[in-house]
């Protein structure tokens, strides 16, 4: 930046940038939808996105022939790559959520451009995460065991096990999240439905906007509900991960069974879903132009957010260590000794590098409001929270209370591309989403306008 | 000849100020089948149009509580009543391990009815309504407001009422036909 802005100008980037009206707010997001030309970079994203997708179908094709054997599980590690994998994506759906409802309870306004597509985000990535307890249900065409229905074997699901709360917890998630989403969707479609000059296109989008148009009593009961949502989806995104902890917490298994798992979690998975969140913020301002409504002010809150989150994250290693020294038991001692000189050492040393070490960058401002280094910082916590799931999941399991019964665990060439597929399937998702729907929330944007204030009466 | 029937008038204005001026103006004169249109949610304007109760509130809470209840009650009777399982011991009805479960219910049972709800209340989805007649109409999801007068309104006169609309100094005043 220029030595001639003020100092306080230039420690505080704006919220939008200046020079903006309603119209042209309404214009610059809704062309993105109606009037930009398909790009070649576009397309190719979208259809290497679309190729890996149909990797995954691959995968899961012969998953479904074969078995879960064709994954590296085995006993004692019978969870593997598919509960890693699942316990990461969603963690990175919780800062949606948080973006979306806690910011909001907040009075946060900037969240108001970042909104839209963190929910998007959390959508296509708790999507991801949902297959994957699935296909490691073993025969996962009879996933509707899980809820209680009356059935010919006159039996239920155990509600003592948090495996049940599990499902109860994500799939109670996935419909907030839609319906929280869709709600925030409905002025935007009303608006590409007047903008809209293609006849098909103005009658999907006034099909989905159900005949929205701004009535005032409409916006209050709609204020309402946003609002009740928004404390609504509050304690349930806490929950969700408090609930996911549990799988682990309730089990007697060292390294699982602590009190520090749920609020460990929470944040870890905060801190996961805004690095998440800046990896897809920061190409998408630059390819769209957007930088006039996601703004540095939002890369450096969101990175403020990280740090924060990945302190508390790092807090929980501590603990961990420190109990299992201070707590005199043989077993955890021992778990903290195989994490730092068993088998799978490097992968917790790459964990404390790439989520304590490395982030610690962030205390500069420089780190933060320079795009690329932030990039660069979010795809390291990404790795690293991957890294902790599976050192969590797989070096817990590896070696237990007997020796007779300690394993290795090798994932195979179809756990990679299940996993892998899933990256390609969010991907494939979210460029969808880009080109079909206005990817800021017009409507909010325009209420950060200084004139969408009302001026005293006369 | 056939006659249109006339759905009411409509003002447009072009900022929240004046709308939320002239719609306080408006129901002060007397109208009270009215309506205002804005791009953006004004918590004003609903005060000045006179709508004060909502019923969102309501219609959650209600839902939120039969979530509970319901769900609570779900696992009580399968595990106490239905097909009681001795785990370890544990009482049929142990509910701290209900409580999750009953918590996700409430929740889910809440939101949608929050949602719902407010569908419903406003009437929505509706495919058709009289306002989209006026082409100007358009503007009210971009950067304009409309301030609508029912014909069913008892005031309702359409000439004096267009005068009374044009003395509010809207930018333009046109008719609404149903």
């Amino acid at each position: 930046m220029d030595r001639e802005t003020p100092l306080s100008e230039r420690r505080r980037a704006p919220v939008i940038a200046p020079g903006h009206t309603f119209a042209t707010i309404t214009d610059k997001i809704s062309s993105i939808v109606l009037a930009r030309p398909v790009s070649n970079a576009w397309l190719v994203g979208f259809g290497l996105a679309g190729l890996i997708t149909m990797m995954l179908l691959y995968a899961i094709g012969y998953l479904f022939l074969r078995g879960v054997g064709i994954w590296g599980v085995n006993i004692p590690i019978g969870w593997g790559f598919a509960i890693v994998n699942f316990v990461w994506w969603i963690g990175i759906g919780h800062a949606g959520t948080l973006i979306s409802a806690i910011l909001l309870l907040l009075r946060q306004p900037w969240r108001n451009s970042i909104n839209r597509f963190a929910e998007a985000m959390t959508l296509f990535a708790v999507a991801c995460a949902g297959m994957f307890p699935l296909l490691h249900l073993g025969r996962p065409w009879l996933f509707y065991w899980l809820f209680p229905y009356p059935n010919s074997m006159n039996y239920w699901p155990q509600f003592r096990s948090p495996l049940v709360w599990d499902v109860f917890a994500v799939s109670t998630y996935f419909t907030i999240s839609l319906v929280f989403w869709f709600i925030g969707l409905i002025p935007d479609l009303a608006t590409l439905r007047d903008r809209a000059e293609n006849k098909w296109a103005a009658m999907i989008y006034g099909i989905l906007a159900m005949g929205w148009r701004g009535s005032a009593r409409h916006w209050k009961r709609y204020e309402k509900a946003y609002l009740l949502l928004a404390g609504l989806a509050t304690p349930l995104v806490l929950s969700v991960h408090t609930v996911v902890s549990f799988d682990f917490a309730v089990a007697i298994l060292p390294g699982w069974h602590t009190t520090i798992f749920p609020p460990y979690f929470v944040a870890g998975a905060i801190y996961s879903g805004f690095a998440m969140v800046l990896m897809l913020a920061i190409p998408i301002r630059k390819l769209y132009g957007l930088e006039d409504f996601i703004t540095l002010r939002h890369l450096d809150n969101s990175a403020k957010v990280m740090l924060a989150t990945g302190m508390i994250v790092a807090y929980g290693y501590a603990i961990e260590a420190f109990m299992g020294w201070y707590s005199g038991n043989h077993f955890d001692a021992f778990l903290l000794w195989n994490r730092l000189h068993g088998p799978y050492r490097f992968i917790y040393y790459a964990l404390l590098f790439s989520n304590i070490g490395f982030p610690q960058l962030l205390w500069w401002r420089s780190w933060r409001v320079r795009p690329v280094r932030l990039f660069l910082i979010s795809t390291v916590i990404l790795t690293g929270m991957w890294l902790e799931r599976f050192v969590i999941v797989v070096i817990s399991l590896h070696r237990d209370f007997l020796t007779s019964s300690w394993g290795m665990y090798y994932p195979t060439k179809w756990d990679w591309m299940t996993y892998v597929g899933t990256i390609g399937f969010f991907l494939f998702a979210f460029f969808l989403f880009v080109r079909i729907l206005p990817m800021i929330s017009i409507f909010e944007m325009r209420t950060l306008l200084p004139e969408a204030e009302v001026k005293e009466a006369e | 000849m056939k006659r249109t029937r006339i759905y009411g008038l409509m003002a447009e204005f072009e900022t929240p100020t004046d709308i939320v001026n002239a719609a306080k103006r408006t129901h002060q004169a007397g109208y009270r089948k009215i309506d205002a249109y804005s791009p953006f949610p004004i918590e004003e304007l609903a005060e000045a149009i006179g709508f004060h109760r909502d019923g969102v509130a309501l219609i959650t809470l209600i839902g939120g509580l039969l979530g509970m209840f319901g769900g609570y009650f779900m696992q009580y009777w399968i595990h106490a009543i239905n097909y009681p399982t001795n785990v370890g011991g544990r009482p049929f009805n142990s509910w701290p391990a209900f409580i999750v479960v009953t918590f996700e219910l409430t929740i889910l049972c809440a939101g949608l009815a929050a949602v719902f709800g407010m569908l419903a209340l406003n009437g929505l989805p509706m495919p058709y309504h009289p306002a989209f007649n006026v082409p100007r109409f358009a503007f009210a999801t971009k950067d304009r407001f409309f301030l609508i007068i029912f014909s069913s309104d008892r005031k309702y006169d359409r000439a004096e009422t267009w005068r009374f609309l044009e003395s509010l100094g809207p930018r333009t005043v046109s008719e609404v036909p149903s």
